[in-house]
């Protein structure tokens, strides 16, 4: 199972037919273990990753470390789940140190983003304090480094 | 006005016996093409661990500049022997027992240089890396290739040796995992040649370039481990291969002391020592290399099912490789000989590889294919071969 999630994280577009080849099993016997591992929930989407930069699209990206005040009986899960619930929020993560929650979020523009902040995230209730930083620029996402310059420069044939 | 020289009667009758190289033809046309799809590289495709570049940068910025010991940096020695130690429980000393070579190709020269007398005969199990028999040949020896079976998987066998042996056989080169052909030896096998090269007082050289590389649950087993071969065997290995390190230029050999040091005279005249910046480097691929290693092998191995499936699939019998990189698939079905076929599957398909014969006679009837390559590359190019073998029928 774990040799099968490590090939579709790196690219989850690989035919069932190259996967079973690769894994030593039939083809039909990856179809039914990938419906399972959605089923489970282990599985939870097959994204593209996209440097939206190339194409001219401006986006804003704000990663905002949020402080709390936990509830009786939730803790922190109900307002991370008031605050997950929003469109414009890509990631939540519950932190230890300084801050609770580390909270990324896109828009459109900085007043875009800036505007979400102001009314929306420091308005809802459980939240003391927010501290915004603009992202300036990509490096590496996920593994993958955004602008790669290495590339084969092997011989075309070597003993 | 004087005669034109020819300079190629200047040139040693030793050095014009030795054949060129089998590949240069094929690489001459695959470097011109530009769609070509390359299953010829005898090397990793994955760049240094950037943990190992690094701390050469790093080396540089101190100042690690200059010669180092002939033998190598100590460190590096002690970490070598260390490796040995825990990969398989052999006791080796760093000052007298190891020698930090440019490359595993360094010290199977000097090794030869070394152990060979005029006339002295060398066995070489075939299908074999290109350099083995050109070496022995230039250190003075006689090369006895000894053609190893595809019904033994590639394997060689005391009963394949026996004829072979004369009263001027003086050593046994084995070189597994297997460039070309991807096969291994197991414990009971290497015993069964162990017990041969005592039988006939053989020193044996044991190239385990690819020992790291093996799959399928099959672990490699180094040959100086076996019972009383340590002293026996001049055990050759590197960094090139599972470290993704071939441009470095670092590897060692390691042997008893009588040997190692007469190999060192030869090294500290003519290569005084292996580069400062790759030895550093190769202390930090022992230190901490080994997760990057085991990712590659792993990758290697998804590749290696990959492209034996494919292979398999487009009507070309397989022996399924255990070691190394590469698949020799049998190309007899299509009636094509070996150089025939690459040549036309590169001209038509613009697919790149090497024909068998590269690596010995024996090797007529066969051809190399290396998966140190994308996975979308070997795809492409089991598609463009299977379109091929097609056609050819």
């Amino acid at each position: 199972m774990r040799e099968l999630l490590e090939l579709l994280e790196h690219d989850s577009r690989r035919p069932a037919s190259e996967l079973a080849a690769m894994l030593h099993r039939s083809e039909y016997e990856v179809e039914q273990q990938m419906r399972q591992l959605e089923q489970d929930k282990i599985i939870l989407s097959y994204n593209t990753l996209i440097n939206w930069e190339k194409t001219g699209t401006d986006t804003v990206t704000s990663i905002i470390e949020v402080n709390l005040t936990p509830q009786r009986e939730t803790g922190f899960d109900a307002i991370a789940e008031r605050i997950y619930r929003f469109d414009e929020v890509r990631t939540v993560y519950l932190m230890s140190g300084s801050f609770d929650l580390l909270v990324i979020i896109e828009g459109k523009s900085l007043q875009d983003v800036a505007n979400f902040v102001a009314t929306r995230l420091s308005t809802i209730e459980g939240v003391t304090q927010t501290r915004s930083h603009f992202m300036l620029k990509a490096y590496k996402k996920d593994g993958i480094i955004i602008e790669d310059k290495e590339e084969d420069r092997r011989l075309v044939m070597t003993p | 006005m004087t005669e034109k020289i020819d300079w190629n009667k200047r040139i040693s009758p030793v050095v014009h016996a030795v054949p060129p190289s089998g590949i240069r033809r094929f690489f001459d046309i695959a470097a011109e093409m530009e769609d070509v799809i390359s299953l010829g590289v005898g090397e990793p495709d994955f760049v240094t661990p950037w943990s190992i570049r690094e701390s050469c940068v790093y080396g540089l910025e101190q100042g690690y500049t200059s010669y180092t010991a002939n033998r190598g940096l100590l460190e590096l020695r002690e970490e070598v022997c260390a490796l040995q130690k825990r990969s398989f429980n052999i006791d080796y000393d760093p000052k007298t027992d190891v020698l930090i070579t440019v490359g595993v190709s360094e010290a199977l020269d000097i090794a030869m240089r070394t152990i060979l007398s005029p006339g002295d005969e060398i066995l070489i199990p075939e299908p074999c890396y290109v350099s083995y028999k050109a070496c022995a040949s230039l250190a003075g020896g006689v090369p006895v290739p000894v053609a190893a079976k595809i019904e033994n998987n590639f394997s060689i066998t005391p009963a394949d040796l026996e004829s072979h042996v004369t009263d001027r056989t003086k050593a046994l080169l084995i070189g597994y995992p297997n460039n070309p052909t991807g096969a291994i030896l197991t414990r009971s096998q290497l015993l069964d040649i162990a017990r041969f090269a005592v039988k006939h007082d053989l020193i044996v050289i044991s190239d385990e370039i690819y020992g790291d590389l093996t799959y399928g649950g099959e672990r490699h087993v180094c040959f100086a481990g076996l019972p009383e071969m340590q002293e026996r065997t001049i055990l050759l290995n590197g960094f090139s291969k599972a470290y993704a390190m071939t441009g470095w230029r670092i590897g060692y050999a390691m042997s008893n002391p009588a040997i190692i040091a007469a190999m060192t005279k030869i090294h500290q005249y003519t290569m005084l020592c292996a580069p400062i910046t790759a030895q550093i480097a190769a202390i930090e691929a022992l230190r901490h290399g080994e997760k990057y290693m085991k990712k590659m092998v792993s990758e290697y191995d998804k590749r290696r099912r990959l492209i034996y499936d494919g292979l398999t699939n487009a009507g070309l019998k397989c022996f399924e490789p255990k070691g190394a990189f590469y698949i020799f698939p049998d190309i007899t079905s299509t009636g094509l000989t070996s150089e025939e076929f690459a040549e036309q599957l590169l001209l038509k398909e613009h697919v790149a590889l090497v024909p068998g014969t590269a690596f010995g006679q024996c090797g007529e009837g066969y051809v190399r294919c290396s998966y140190a390559t994308s996975v979308a590359k070997i795809s492409e190019a089991i598609a463009r071969i299977e379109h091929f073998v097609q056609h050819i029928k």
